[in-house]
């Protein structure tokens, strides 16, 4: 099975290799659209700023082959929202794959939401053996809501998607990869579709 | 909901733990590799590993270690000591940390703190306080606590907040080495003051007072060293116990 990580100057792509590896998995990281293509599992980290993660997708032509991609993709963090239409974070147009636009959290809260977080609603092969409740870490300030394709939510105070599935786009808003126990078995979950 | 977090934090000389460390279990007490993977076993929310080594060749040690620690602990790890650069926390992060805490180079040069959130995302920037009760108040001390700045805690954690930091480490020199407790009012402060996360540090001798520090001083974590590295109060007890007093903990087994 090959493996791809999607690095484009995006984020924490080593810890995300570094999750594989415990797995026994090796993973490529590239940038290179066609063994993205050829690949047959992708997963898309992201951390940082929306509009500077979107300037580097694009400098890499990656805004036009992500969409296309059809083997099962995970988004992690900032990848699940770049796979939204737009973010309040500084106005920015997203990749446009699943119909939901990303907010910021507004109300009296510490922002960023960061730490460990309870999961809730779990839906589908990638939460088998998770349990209702289980911890995973989360750290972000945008989120998506919850719309017709969450297959998890969290709360913060207000229920929001933890995850989420849009044909073969699974994406999680927690760091997957820094997750503990928890993290590695949705990852493994992934990686058995 | 959203857990109070418990963090270890260990100091790092070359390439291994410094000030002691007491663990059964664990063969090489100095390894620090193992004593993370003991901590996440045990329940730790997240590790800082504080690099107190001072020339550049261990600098590079320190980096190797990062790159060690991403490689088998999967819990989030912050790192910190000496970084003063925006070159610095890019090969840090390489490496795998998750996170970067700067101190005396936020307050030598505030615009680093604005450079670095723009550059990596404020969620990976935390600002390391040192603070003492002075005469003329809650001041902020630079160089390990060496220096007394212009700074009052307050307002300084105000300003880093608004430059783009995504977390405070505070930590109390006046309670610090103690074990009488956190220092409540200054935490909470802050805490009250800004709208990021606040770490409170320095003074934690029992489980009380994790209890307190979250109950009054509205921390959202709280950092300790050598009452976790001698046993003194083991994590996976402090956390049964804080979970006992309702307060939002992950306990996991």
């Amino acid at each position: 099975m090959s493996v791809v990580i999607i690095d484009y100057k995006g984020g924490n792509v080593q810890s995300v290799k570094f999750a594989l590896e415990r797995l026994g998995v090796e993973a490529t990281l590239t940038a290179d659209a066609e063994t993205i293509r050829a690949a047959d599992k992708i997963i898309f980290p992201g951390e940082g700023e929306a509009s500077s993660a979107m300037q580097e997708l694009r400098a890499r032509g990656l805004d036009k082959v992500i969409p296309e991609l059809t083997q099962p993709f995970l988004g992690i963090c900032l990848g699940i929202q770049l796979l939204c239409r737009h973010s309040e974070e500084n106005d920015t147009e997203m990749l446009d794959i699943i119909p939901v636009n990303v907010k910021k959290f507004q109300h009296h809260l510490k922002v960023p939401h960061m730490g460990w977080n309870n999961l809730y609603n779990l839906q589908g092969a990638l939460f088998e053996g998770v349990k209702e409740q289980d911890y995973v870490y989360f750290v972000h300030s945008y989120y998506l809501p919850v719309c017709e394709y969450t297959i998890a939510t969290a709360a913060y105070p207000e229920p929001f998607s933890a995850a989420v599935q849009y044909k073969n786009f699974y994406a999680m808003q927690f760091h997957t990869e820094k997750s503990g126990p928890t993290g590695t078995r949705i990852i493994q979950n992934f990686l058995s579709l | 909901m959203l857990t109070k977090r418990i963090i270890p934090c260990l100091d790092i000389k070359n390439g291994r733990t410094v000030k002691g460390i007491r663990f059964e279990n664990i063969r090489d007490a100095g390894d620090p590799v193992a004593l993370a993977a003991e901590y996440a076993r045990q329940g730790a929310d997240e590790l800082v590993f504080l690099d107190i080594t001072a020339t550049n060749e261990e600098r590079k040690t320190f980096a190797q270690l990062v790159r060690d620690i991403a490689r088998h602990i999967d819990i989030p790890f912050t790192v910190g000591g000496g970084i003063a650069a925006i070159s610095d926390v890019e090969v840090l992060l390489h490496e795998g940390a998750d996170k970067v805490s700067i101190n005396s180079a936020a307050i030598k040069e505030p615009q680093l703190v604005y450079d670095l959130a723009k550059r990596f995302g404020s969620q990976c920037i935390t600002v390391a306080i040192d603070t003492k009760f002075t005469a003329a108040g809650w001041k902020v001390f630079s160089r390990a606590g060496t220096v007394e700045t212009e700074h009052y805690t307050l307002d300084w954690a105000k300003q880093i907040t608004d430059l783009g930091a995504g977390e405070i480490l505070l930590t109390s020199m006046s309670h610090d080495g103690t074990k009488d407790g956190f220092a409540l009012d200054i935490t909470g402060d802050v805490s009250r003051g800004v709208s990021i996360p606040v770490i409170a540090s320095g003074g934690a001798g029992k489980m009380d007072h994790f209890a307190d520090v979250f109950n009054q001083a509205n921390a959202d974590a709280a950092l300790a060293a050598s009452i976790f590295h001698f046993g003194e109060v083991p994590i996976p007890d402090l956390k049964a116990y804080l979970a006992n007093q309702q307060l939002p903990i992950r306990l996991c087994y």
